[in-house]
């Protein structure tokens, strides 16, 4: 290995003070942050704690607003992706940067200056073999990389580091795409890099595999430090709570009132994701008229699925949807609107609505077959403005003109266009993804008061989000789900922090 | 193809040297693949607009140039040479090694292009812009550079192979001389799927129907020869249905970043 050699005071790397903000959002605030030689340093916090974005400050990615990104012990700026392989910082992202057509040989030479002119296939093929010998991480130098399995094309990027030469590699989420099997297989391979003196950053809000893999944990919590703690000296419940937060709101829902019937019924539901790999794996839930039932989980384990095949935008492999006792499994998704499910889907601007159509006609968007908004052949032009100007007074949306794109209102304006279209439709069932992401304070609760509105009207809501508190605060029911399984579903007054944090990590308590 | 051709024929009038009318067809093309390569790689538009908007101004302005020279003998061009001993092989012989120097020029490129592609670093770089610029990028490969170089060079080879039309397929000019070789060698990417070593033989192909138009008449076949006029280009037709139908498996087709603008994000 080269560089110069460590003292054991002198950490790896040292991240002090670092801001970061995006459109006026602190994804960082004043975060500290140390590596050392040879440790794996787990970084733990929910999504949006702002742990990716700290790694981005430290591989080049993202220029710190304030604070200082020191390398042993040198303070000089890091100014870009290459600036920071050069001094050693490797990270590996949650979306690979391989090219696909490309031998794993290709990928990882690819840009690098060394040999210079002509690419020797052999040398190079053995040194990756060498490398990939030396830190168990089996792959094929000669193959393609669209033919690797996600685990191998992760063990590339990894090489991809190392052969550059990295000192400090940083995983954002590597588990996430891994089976058991082969997190078990890249723990140890870390471990074998980590004995070498190198410094390990692994990003993770699964409390198990931390614990597993962790010599310390740095713990944040929207943009900032909450604790760092060596892994022997803490617990699961422990980490759990700091994650979470020690204030979970009480719940707003009064746990007298009285459900209605059952108006959404998924039975052992199964389905698949864009890449073929199942996405629901025996789902089972209810959600009746006038309750709201909070659907709490890490992004990616099924949430998006789930709401798909609620709506009929994802075929079912298994199971059923009952929709008021009525098996909706085959309907198409315009039979299952007049039906009465109404959606506003996570992707606001690309699925929710149609950005460059005006503000007037996304709003009838989904009455334009009745009246007042249609006449007998052709849309009542009139009337349509008139049901348009009727809503937005209605539910308070702030665009000055009924004609502008809808693309030009503030995301929160966006959220009351979806959700005044959806809600005068009369539906019966309210689907609601991550409403309130990405909105200010004020457009979130205007959205959260406007859901509470519809299950006080004895609609049935399932409400899908990553922000737990909102859940507490606002749901009847909590239902955990975890790699397409329902975990567990209890009343929201029952809530406990430290149960949910380890049903969303995959634990049961 | 167009611009070379009357940029090297004019050279040539001049001139009188051959070597000067090539480098000034090879200077037309690139000056057209400039302007393409600024258009979509630094303002990010569209590349089968720009494409063809070049393509009728490249047309126009040929013509525009070329109206004096219309018809005139040409002052030099290129002469068959015969490749000693390759040349006197029954058979092949005269079909490989009886042509003029611009078309062993092409011989020897389409294998030069495809070992640079395959062996060198520039090569895999070139190929890295043109499959996953982002993932390229993220690796230090200076991608705005890397594809400015790629246009300009086919540019290059275009203006040259105008330049070759007008000096020594048929020496002289004429308005819309190329009669759509240049879609023709679009046709022919397709067709060798993104190979330089199969363009080669694509090309044989498509210029053995060429001849077959000819000869076709020569011989009498009672068809119109308009008709046999458009075999290569029905040709063209029917390959290129045949290789999409084919290319759909996608690993067999175009780069996947072909024709993508790249605006790096953050």
């Amino acid at each position: 290995m080269d560089g110069a050699p460590v003292s054991a005071e002198q950490p790896l790397v040292a991240l002090r003070g670092i801001v970061k903000e995006f459109s006026g959002v602190r994804a960082n605030d004043g975060v500290d942050f140390e590596l050392r030689a040879g440790e794996v340093h787990a970084l733990l916090g929910e999504n949006g704690a702002g742990k990716t974005t700290l790694m981005n400050v430290l591989a080049g990615l993202a220029r710190p607003d304030a604070g200082t990104v020191e390398i042993r012990g040198d303070d000089t700026a890091v100014r870009s992706p290459r600036a920071a392989i050069d001094r050693g910082i490797g990270m590996v992202h949650q979306h690979f940067r391989l090219v696909d057509r490309f031998t794993v040989a290709e990928n990882v030479t690819l840009g690098w200056h060394a040999p210079k002119a002509l690419l020797r296939r052999r040398p190079l093929e053995r040194e990756i073999a060498r490398l990939s010998e030396l830190y168990r991480m089996p792959v094929q130098a000669g193959r393609p990389v669209w033919q690797l399995s996600v685990g191998e094309q992760q063990r590339v990027e990894i090489l991809k580091n190392l052969y550059r030469g990295a000192q400090v590699l940083i995983l954002d989420e590597p588990t996430a795409v891994l089976t058991p099997q082969e997190s078990l297989a890249l723990v140890d391979s870390l471990r074998r890099m980590a004995a070498e003196g190198r410094g390990i950053v692994f990003i993770s809000h699964k409390l198990d595999e931390v614990m597993a893999v962790a010599d310390r944990i740095t713990v944040l919590r929207r943009g900032r430090n909450v604790a760092t703690v060596a892994t022997s000296d803490t617990t699961q419940g422990e980490l759990a709570r700091m994650m979470i937060g020690h204030d979970l709101p009480q719940a707003a829902a009064p746990d007298d009132r009285q459900a209605g019937a059952g108006v959404l019924r998924l039975d052992a539901v199964e389905a698949d994701d864009d890449r073929g790999l199942p996405a629901l794996r025996g789902v089972d839930l209810e959600v009746r008229a006038g309750e709201i039932v909070g659907l709490a989980g890490v992004a990616g384990n099924g949430q998006l699925a789930l709401a798909e095949v609620v709506v009929g935008l994802r075929p079912l492999s298994g199971g059923r949807v009952l929709f008021e006792d009525r098996d909706v499994s085959g309907w198409s998704i315009a039979r299952r609107i007049g039906a009465g499910i109404g959606y506003c889907p996570e992707d606001r601007l690309r699925h929710g609505v149609a950005p460059t159509l005006s503000i007037a006609e996304n709003l009838i968007a989904k009455s334009y077959r009745r009246r007042p908004v249609s006449g007998r052949l052709l849309l009542d032009r009139r009337g349509a403005r008139r049901a348009a100007a009727e809503l937005a007074e209605r539910f308070d949306i702030r665009g000055a003109d009924l004609d502008a794109p809808v693309a030009s209102l503030s995301g929160g304006n966006v959220q009351k266009v979806l959700l005044a279209r959806e809600i005068s439709a009369d539906p019966r069932l309210l689907i609601a993804a991550q409403s309130t992401r990405g909105l200010d304070v004020h457009a979130a609760e205007a959205t959260r008061r406007l859901l509470l509105e519809q299950r006080n009207a004895g609609r049935a809501v399932l409400l899908i989000s990553e922000d737990l508190d909102e859940l507490v605060r606002m749901s009847d029911r909590i239902a955990v789900i975890y790699e397409g399984r329902i975990m567990g579903t209890f009343p929201a007054h029952e809530a406990d922090e430290e149960e949910i944090g380890l049903l969303m990590a995959g634990r049961r308590p | 193809m167009l611009v070379g051709a009357v940029s090297g024929f004019l050279a040539v009038n001049e001139t009188g040297s051959l070597l000067q009318g090539v480098a000034a067809g090879v200077a037309a093309g690139l000056a057209a693949s400039a302007l393409h390569a600024f258009f979509t790689v630094t303002l990010h538009a569209n590349q089968i607009i720009s494409g063809l908007g070049i393509t009728i101004a490249g047309t126009g302005l040929a013509a525009l140039l070329g109206r004096s020279v219309v018809g005139l003998p040409p002052r030099a061009s290129f002469e068959d040479v015969d490749v000693p001993l390759l040349g006197s092989i029954p058979g092949v012989g005269d079909i490989l090694f009886s042509h003029h120097v611009l078309v062993y020029v092409g011989f020897v490129l389409a294998p030069a292009v495809w070992w640079v592609l395959r062996h060198t670093r520039l090569g895999l770089h070139v190929r890295a812009v043109g499959e996953n610029p982002a993932a390229a990028d993220a690796m230090g490969v200076p991608v705005t550079l890397y594809r400015y170089g790629a246009v300009l060079f086919g540019g290059a080879l275009a203006g040259l192979a105008g330049a070759s039309l007008s000096l020594a397929e048929s020496p002289g000019w004429s308005e819309g001389m190329t009669a759509g070789r240049g879609w023709i060698a679009l046709a022919l990417v397709i067709f060798a799927t993104w190979s330089p070593l199969r363009v080669l033989l694509g090309a044989f192909f498509f210029g053995a129907l060429d001849v077959l138009a000819f000869r076709a008449q020569i011989i009498g076949v009672d068809v119109a020869p308009t008709v046999l006029g458009m075999i290569p280009y029905v040709a063209t037709l029917v390959v290129l249905v045949v290789v999409t139908l084919l290319g759909t498996r996608r690993r067999l087709g175009a780069p996947e970043a072909l024709g993508v603008p790249y605006v790096r994000d953050g």
